[in-house]
């Protein structure tokens, strides 16, 4: 019998396409990603909220305001000399403010007053500029026994009227300064590179699940090689997260944009004074991109594998735990190794597959060679790929309880003749 | 990559398990071999071999837990066998002419967000269907099904029969060869059953060929060509449904006005009395002989019929009575 041409099956790119192509469109148009995008700006608010009512309690709490209950001449004198040295020694100054009830009541008792635990003051000095008393607990009095006497010989005019120009000439770096500062990026990048896996990772956890749970992985399965699924849920999930990451920092990017200065005086923590990492910021980026696309399908490979053999999504948690557990610790591995490049520990951060990712964004912000990327971009992708093998193998051994034979091993791929 | 698939054995052959007659050039679109399978130990298959011609429909009988999802997924490709070769279309890895095979499995699934526009082109994709050609032709399928109101719906919303057409139509969208069947039945209600017979007869009059595993015996009986009957992971039986019947004798059934005499000892040794009837089966030598006996004797004949064995029957005879007790079972659980 003739039978028509047919183009018998889809390639394992295709097939994978097929199943990323659907999945990337199911995951972006569901509720749950919109609320996956909103996730992290809660811990943000959170954050914010706690640190700015941390601050002002703290602000309340530790409070840096020294008492004068001198006379209100001498008090003045204090609070002049005060501001006049301040700008010299800044933030070791403490805040001076007469005591209202002191200049109200000139039989005015301080330690009394301190013990009654009255008023919100470190410490409340009387006396005058000359022969100053500080009233106040062992520690406040250790911390501004030495300010308050430079300030009252200060007010006495004993003190030099003018500080000596102390000239300034910077040295744009040394190599032990390069170094240093060039850890802050790596470490920072690291750092980036692991939370956004673990967020985004995790995504993947469930997805088999849920294609358990709908009961259509055998449909896939006959229609699909295994590993062909695999590869095309990672890549969808992939996508996804670079869509979450565009969205992220773009939101981030208008913030800065708007009150970048606000965020760096709050922060303490200003990107421009990152320091440039070795194979300089625009190759840098790329590779922050490329090493976390190969965190994620590292990651997201052995999630995947795991979703693919448990029956609930409870059973993924428990089973995920040690992967988790896992991440963490080739995270403080690969982090521990930054400062010992070149160590056999750093090599071995390099050669695990879980770890690479990291160790390697370091070294990019360390090292200037380039070569080392490509080889170790080649060695995770490589390790991409035996993962999901190694996981669609088990996923029809223990799922589909597979055997091993089926084939006609005597003419392997051959037709019967008619 | 262009492929032909034709050249390969035919049911002329005359394969172990093939339902075909001597002549029948039809090519095969599946024969397995000693198929074995076990999991943990147990042997859920155990040396299965199935022969099916192109175009025909063929029917997987037995009892649950007999086998028949196991066989089926080995035929597909879905798990390896552990023992024994499977071909489809003269391929020996499924996988490799995927495009040529629908299947529908016994645990229904779809995704219950996706329109069943969408679901039916998806699972066309999944063999190879451009999209834009998949929506096309769903719509059109779900119209010639009466499903063309619920285009857009999704599947979460409709009726579970409606969304066992959904995907049954999603197994046919791509038009293959062969259609896989895994319990097509279960779940659906007299009318809709109805309906799925006429797709099938529908689809093997198009040269489709149509293999379809099912516990309930009247399936098989009205709709099949050849049947493999299926106990405990063995296949007693394979071949036509008519080979099947004719392996047992027809029954008589015999009505006398006399209880007693002579004419008794003429009544074959297996013959049971139930009541005033005779039931027994028809002697090698035909009914005349013992219907002169009987006049002659003077049984007053009452009434007199001769039927041929049904399909049951033969499942009795060749799978057993506990086998076809448990498919009893099964068909009045799937019915309660």
């Amino acid at each position: 019998m003739s039978a028509p041409a047919l183009r018998p099956r889809l390639s394992a790119l295709e097939a994978a396409w097929v199943i990323a192509r659907r999945d990337f469109v199911a995951v972006l148009f569901s509720r749950a990603f919109l609320f996956f995008l909103l996730g992290p700006l809660f811990p943000v608010i959170v954050g914010g909220l706690a640190g700015s009512i941390g601050g002002e309690v703290q602000r309340e709490a530790v409070s840096i305001e020294v008492g004068l209950a001198l006379s209100p001449a001498d008090n003045a004198a204090m609070m002049a000399a005060r501001d006049r040295l301040a700008p010299q020694l800044g933030g070791a100054m403490p805040q001076l403010r007469p005591v209202p009830e002191a200049e109200s009541d000139p039989a005015f008792d301080a330690r009394a007053f301190m013990e009654a635990r009255r008023g919100n003051y470190a410490a409340i000095l009387t006396g005058t500029p000359a022969a100053p008393t500080l009233v106040g607990t062992e520690g406040q009095l250790r911390r501004w026994q030495g300010p308050i006497g430079l300030v009252a010989a200060e007010a006495m005019s004993a003190a030099p009227a003018t500080f000596p120009p102390v000239n300034a000439e910077i040295v744009s770096t040394s190599a032990a300064s390069e170094r240093t500062t060039r850890i802050q990026t790596a470490q920072i990048a690291q750092m980036l590179l692991f939370l956004l896996t673990m967020l985004l990772a995790g995504m993947v956890l469930s997805n088999l699940v849920e294609e358990k749970a709908n009961k259509i992985i055998e449909i896939l399965a006959a229609a699909i090689p295994m590993d062909a699924v695999f590869m095309g849920k990672l890549f969808a999930m992939l996508a996804v997260s670079f869509v979450g990451i565009a969205v992220w920092g773009s939101v981030a990017w208008g913030l800065f944009a708007l009150g970048g200065d606000a965020i760096t005086r709050v922060t303490g923590f200003d990107l421009a004074n990152l320091p440039a990492p070795a194979v300089g910021w625009p190759l840098f980026v790329a590779l922050g991109v490329l090493y976390f696309a190969m965190a994620y399908l590292l990651l997201g490979a052995l999630f995947l594998t795991i979703g693919s053999m448990a029956a609930s999504v409870r059973e993924v948690q428990t089973l995920s735990m040690p992967v988790t557990m896992m991440q963490l610790m080739v995270f403080f591995l690969a982090a521990y190794t930054i400062k010992q490049p070149g160590s056999t520990l750093e090599l071995a951060a390099i050669a695990f597959p879980l770890s690479s990712p990291f160790a390697m964004l370091a070294r990019a912000a360390m090292e200037p060679e380039i070569w080392t990327h490509a080889a170790a971009l080649a060695w995770q992708a490589g390790a991409v790929v035996l993962i999901v093998k190694g996981g669609s193998l088990l996923f029809r051994k223990r799922v589909m309880k597979s055997g091993g034979a089926g084939r006609d091993k005597s003419k392997k791929g051959a037709r019967l003749a008619a | 990559m262009d492929m032909a698939v034709s050249d390969h054995n035919t049911a002329g052959n005359q394969q172990q398990g093939s339902i075909a007659v001597p002549g029948d050039a039809r090519p095969l679109a599946i024969e397995a071999h000693g198929l074995v399978k076990s999991f943990d130990g147990t042997r859920a298959v155990d040396g299965v071999d199935i022969a099916v011609p192109e175009g025909a429909i063929y029917g997987i009988l037995g009892p649950n837990g007999a086998g028949k999802t196991t066989t089926l997924r080995m035929l597909l490709g879905i798990i390896d066998p552990d023992e024994g070769v499977r071909r489809v279309f003269g391929h020996d890895r499924p996988h490799d002419i995927g495009r040529l095979i629908g299947y529908l499995p016994e645990e229904r699934g779809l995704y219950p967000a996706m329109k069943c526009i969408e679901a039916i082109a998806f699972m066309g994709a999944l063999r190879g269907l451009p999209l834009k050609e998949g929506r096309k032709r769903a719509v059109e399928l779900l119209e010639r099904h009466g499903l063309g109101h619920a285009a857009d719906r999704q599947i979460r919303q409709l009726s579970k029969g409606m969304a066992q057409t959904v995907q049954l139509l999603g197994t046919l969208v791509h038009k293959p060869r062969l259609v896989v069947l895994d319990e097509p039945f279960s779940g659906l209600d007299a009318i809709n059953q109805g309906k799925l017979e006429l797709m099938i007869r529908a689809l093997a009059d198009e040269g489709v060929t149509v293999i379809f595993s099912t516990h309930v015996i009247h399936h098989a009986e009205r709709l099949c060509e050849g049947v493999a009957i299926i106990a405990g992971g063995k296949v007693p039986y394979a071949g036509s449904v008519e080979a099947a019947r004719d392996r047992i004798p027809a029954q008589v059934r015999l009505e006398t006005r006399a209880r007693e005499g002579g004419w008794l000892a003429l009544l074959p040794p297996e013959t049971r009395r139930n009541g005033d009837f005779f039931h027994f089966p028809l002697p090698e030598s035909g009914i005349e002989p013992l219907l002169k006996g009987l006049i002659e004797g003077e049984a007053g004949i009452l009434s007199l019929s001769i039927e041929r064995a049904g399909l049951h029957d033969a499942f009795v005879a060749i799978a057993g009575e506990a086998a076809a007790r448990q498919l009893q079972a099964d068909n009045e659980g799937a019915a309660a």
